[in-house]
């Protein structure tokens, strides 16, 4: 019965002539519906989510309903997103970029794409997290730390610095993600703080070390959870969403965080950030989307859902993570972390990715 | 004698739909000039290059080769033979068309820790992709007249002679534009190779945009992928002879006589339960534990039914363009066959390789800089699944004309019939099917698109792929499953269709 190809190509042979058609006419109805050059409220603003949606879309929606004014979100990997944004240049349809690292805003803003956010805005974040030029502002911090498997790890032999993980008793042990932008910002840290002979030794060293690659952070905190990996560099906040899937409290994980002690890179502090593309300078409901990022309420809910650092005064600390200030952390100029081309060059150079 | 439609005006059309397809030819030739000779030689002329590419050469050879015994072989043994339970092998062997890489590959790893690497990757991609071998040879070997087979018999060749010194040769043509379609797709595959961990040239590209959005390279890189598959085409190319075809133009369709298997009746039937419980099974299985597994909310239904509907709507704008854009490409191989059609084909293959990312990419820079009045449309999308999967249109448009003999449009001619109403009551109608088939096939191709898709879709329009994507990359596998499942039982549709368009599920009289 070949009938029903038959039809289906009837019916394709329609749609052609259905679809094409008219869409020759009112195509444009949909890309002008987002003017770029708009001043005025229209209750609708666009942002371009380097962050996942099952987080950020529950914030949205309380936006929504505090404020009225509607999100066109498109969602994307934080590179990607940046990728898109580069090539979209000054015609881009997006409104705010909300990225998972400061090195991805930095990237879009030395491209000329972002309007400097008012002092008023930039002034209750801690001059670390965000950028001197006020190009973008942190949102939330978020820690890289060793997640490691009780089981296989003794509390007592776990390393002071990151750099001890090129040593022996480490070899096949160490899960790392290098396509991942926290890992590219922990480099660029390096390079910043110690400089790229440093940087390069510990790459070449790390990769002798026989690590184990994964694609992100999840995929590594899976496998120190199973006992597959003794131990795996991530960002903290990691154990709170697991503990959300598995439906038990993070401390009931089989995995444990060491936060390296004494300011060593290893546990360098990135922020996720915001910026607002400039043709949006002047609109005011993007305006009142990144004071709601910033207000209590936002970043009350970064704590409470993703387990994140609030970056202002007035919010809780997440529920898990000590708190920020009882930690070292390094001294690294997050606007210095903009520069990716000899991190990358390290990155491909030590073998660690194709 | 004259055709069916003046070729110059066929020709033009042709050239224009191609045209679509090399649009992401003209951005790598922008962002590479951009670059500079230098910068360009300092990517390509490393050792690490070198690796890659070879790897994904190697690639390509074992998993075609593969899907090339496995394909014609499930064909053979559905179609030929009196396997006991064929009708549901026949439909079983094309079903891993609606599973996409990535969640196969997830599947894969997932149940058993450790899968990874080249062979892992190749195991994949062989079990997802030999039905674009199997459907193609399955239809030729339901159509082809019996009679030559007959004739070989009749001299004294046993059947298994007669199947290689005759059925084989008329099945060339089908399983060498499948087998070109298989090394195609599994360049530009970068499902399976980054969840099993086995580093391509595709990886690569995806790698370098990660890796500090390094178009440069991910675009340099993208260009060579693009030059590796001109041998491929021209090694299809060589395979078909000029002027071949097995269309029968006599009588009704006869079944050809099947091969008793005997005592391989058993070993058959282990092997093709084999292949399917790990190309179906292992996917089935996975899902379903990572659906009992997690808590993580599987989102209100009528999420997962807006992503469906949208997936739906999405592929099937890309449907009627591509179609659209195949008709006057296939039209103009079958009628006027010469070196220019064949150009002219060929062409369409060329992007047929390139990651999905890098086509996105290029269609955002046509979008921009172009048609600003299409971009984030559904239309611009359609172009990018157009110009991604042009080829599985024209291969089915084009064996349809060729079965459509175009001497039936002269002897309407010769009764005095217009060319448009020989075109409206004789062409379009022998054609339908082909067109059927090509339409069910990119329809599945385009739901399970995931790259392109996240770079060109209309802001705030979220599909299954898109779902299950944003899902996974947060570990909530629970939540994820449901869009999986659905994905898989939505494509699951055109691709019944597509066994049923082969003809292998006809009743027929037992011998």
């Amino acid at each position: 019965m070949p009938n029903a190809l038959r039809r289906i190509g009837l019916a394709a042979a329609a749609t052609m002539l259905v679809t094409v058609l008219p869409a020759c006419g009112d195509s444009d109805t949909d890309a002008t519906g987002t003017d770029p050059a708009a001043t005025g409220s229209d209750q609708k603003i666009t942002v371009y989510s380097g962050r996942n949606e099952e987080l950020m879309e529950p914030l949205f929606e309380q936006f929504t309903a505090a404020t009225g004014i509607t999100v066109e979100t498109r969602y994307a990997g934080t590179a990607a997103m940046a990728a898109q944004l580069l090539e979209e240049g000054d015609r881009s349809p997006a409104d705010v970029f909300l990225a998972q690292d400061a090195g991805a805003l930095g990237a879009v803003a030395k491209a000329g794409l972002f309007a400097p956010l008012p002092a008023e805005v930039t002034d209750p974040v801690p001059a670390e997290f965000r950028s001197s030029a006020g190009e973008w502002v942190g949102v939330t911090g978020r820690v890289r730390v060793l997640a490691y498997n009780p089981e296989l790890v003794a509390e007592a032999d776990l390393p002071s610095s990151v750099s001890d993980l090129t040593a022996a008793q480490w070899k096949g042990k160490v899960g790392v993600a290098p396509t991942n932008a926290s890992f590219q910002a922990f480099v660029t840290a390096m390079v910043v703080a110690q400089g790229e002979e440093k940087a390069r030794e510990f790459l070449t060293g790390l990769a002798a070390n026989e690590p184990q690659i994964r694609d992100g952070n999840g995929a590594i905190m899976e496998d120190v959870e199973a006992g597959r990996i003794a131990a795996g560099l991530v960002n903290h906040y990691y154990l709170g969403e697991i503990a959300k899937e598995r439906g038990v409290a993070p401390d009931e994980i089989n995995l444990k965080l060491h936060y390296f002690p004494g300011g060593d890179l290893g546990s360098l502090v990135n922020v996720a950030g915001v910026g607002v593309l400039k043709p949006a300078a002047d609109d005011p409901d993007v305006r009142e989307f990144v004071d709601y990022l910033l207000s209590v309420e936002g970043q009350t809910y970064f704590a409470e859902q993703t387990y994140e650092y609030p970056v202002i005064d007035g919010a809780p600390a997440p529920a898990y993570a000590p708190a920020l200030d009882a930690l070292t952390v390094p001294p690294v100029d997050l606007n210095d972390l903009d520069d990716l081309e000899s991190t990358i060059a390290l990155i491909q150079g030590s073998g660690l990715v194709p | 004698m004259r055709r069916w439609l003046p070729r110059p005006v066929l020709f033009v059309a042709a050239l224009l739909a191609v045209t679509v397809a090399l649009l992401p030819l003209a951005y790598l030739a922008v962002r590479t000039a951009d670059a500079g000779t230098d910068r360009i030689s300092q990517i390509l002329f490393t050792e690490r290059v070198a690796r890659l590419a070879l790897r994904s050469l190697g690639l390509a050879t074992v998993v075609t080769a593969a899907c090339l015994v496995l394909g014609i072989g499930s064909a053979f043994l559905v179609t030929r033979t009196d396997l006991p339970g064929r009708r549901i092998f026949g439909v079983l062997a094309a079903l891993p068309l609606a599973i996409p890489t990535y969640v196969a590959g997830f599947a894969w790893v997932s149940q058993l820790p450790g899968f990874e690497g080249f062979w892992a990757a190749a195991l994949v991609l062989i079990l997802a992709s030999y039905p674009y071998v199997y459907l193609p040879v399955a239809a030729a070997l339901v159509a082809a007249d019996p009679a030559q087979e007959e004739v070989a018999q009749s001299m004294g060749r046993g059947p298994w002679r007669t199947f290689a010194g005759v059925t084989l040769r008329q099945i060339r043509p089908a399983a060498a534009g499948g087998g070109l379609l298989v090394a195609l797709y599994v360049l530009s595959d970068f499902g399976a190779v980054a969840v099993l961990r086995t580093d391509t040239l595709t990886r690569a590209v995806f790698v370098s945009l990660e890796l500090g959005f390094d178009r440069i390279g991910a675009v340099v890189l993208a260009g060579l992928l693009v030059a590796m598959t001109i041998p491929i085409l021209a090694g299809e190319a060589a395979t078909r002879r000029r002027g071949v075809r097995y269309a029968r133009l006599t009588g009704v369709r006869r079944p050809a006589a099947r091969i008793l298997l005997r005592r391989w009746r058993m070993p058959a039937l282990l092997v093709l339960t084999a292949v399917a419980a790990a190309a179906l099974g292992v996917t089935t299985v996975s899902l379903a534990r990572r659906l009992a597994a997690g808590v993580s909310r599987p989102g209100a239904w009528s999420e997962v039914a807006a992503a469906a509907g949208a997936s739906i709507s999405l592929s099937l704008a890309g449907v009627a363009l591509t179609m659209l854009l195949a008709l006057p490409i296939g039209l103009l191989t079958a009628r006027a066959p010469g070196p220019a059609a064949t150009l002219v084909d060929r062409l369409g293959y060329l992007t047929h390789a390139l990651p999905g990312v890098v086509v996105g990419l290029s269609l955002v820079f046509f979008g921009i800089n172009v048609a600003y009045p299409l971009y984030q449309t559904t239309w611009l999308l359609a172009l990018g699944y157009a110009a991604l999967f042009l080829p599985l249109a024209v291969a089915a448009v084009n064996g349809a004309a060729v079965a459509a003999p175009p001497v039936l449009d002269d002897v309407a001619r010769s009764l005095g019939r217009g060319p448009l109403t020989v075109a409206r009551t004789v062409t379009l109608p022998l054609m339908l099917p082909g067109i059927g088939a090509g339409a069910a096939l990119v329809f599945l191709t385009c739901m399970k698109e995931l790259p392109a898709t996240l770079l060109l879709r209309p802001t705030g329009v979220d599909t299954l792929a898109t779902e299950l994507w944003t899902h996974t990359t947060v570990a909530a596998y629970a939540a994820a499953a449901p869009y999986a499942a659905l994905l898989v039982v939505v494509s699951a549709v055109p691709t019944w269709l597509l066994v049923v368009g082969t003809g292998v599920l006809a009743k027929e009289g037992a011998r």
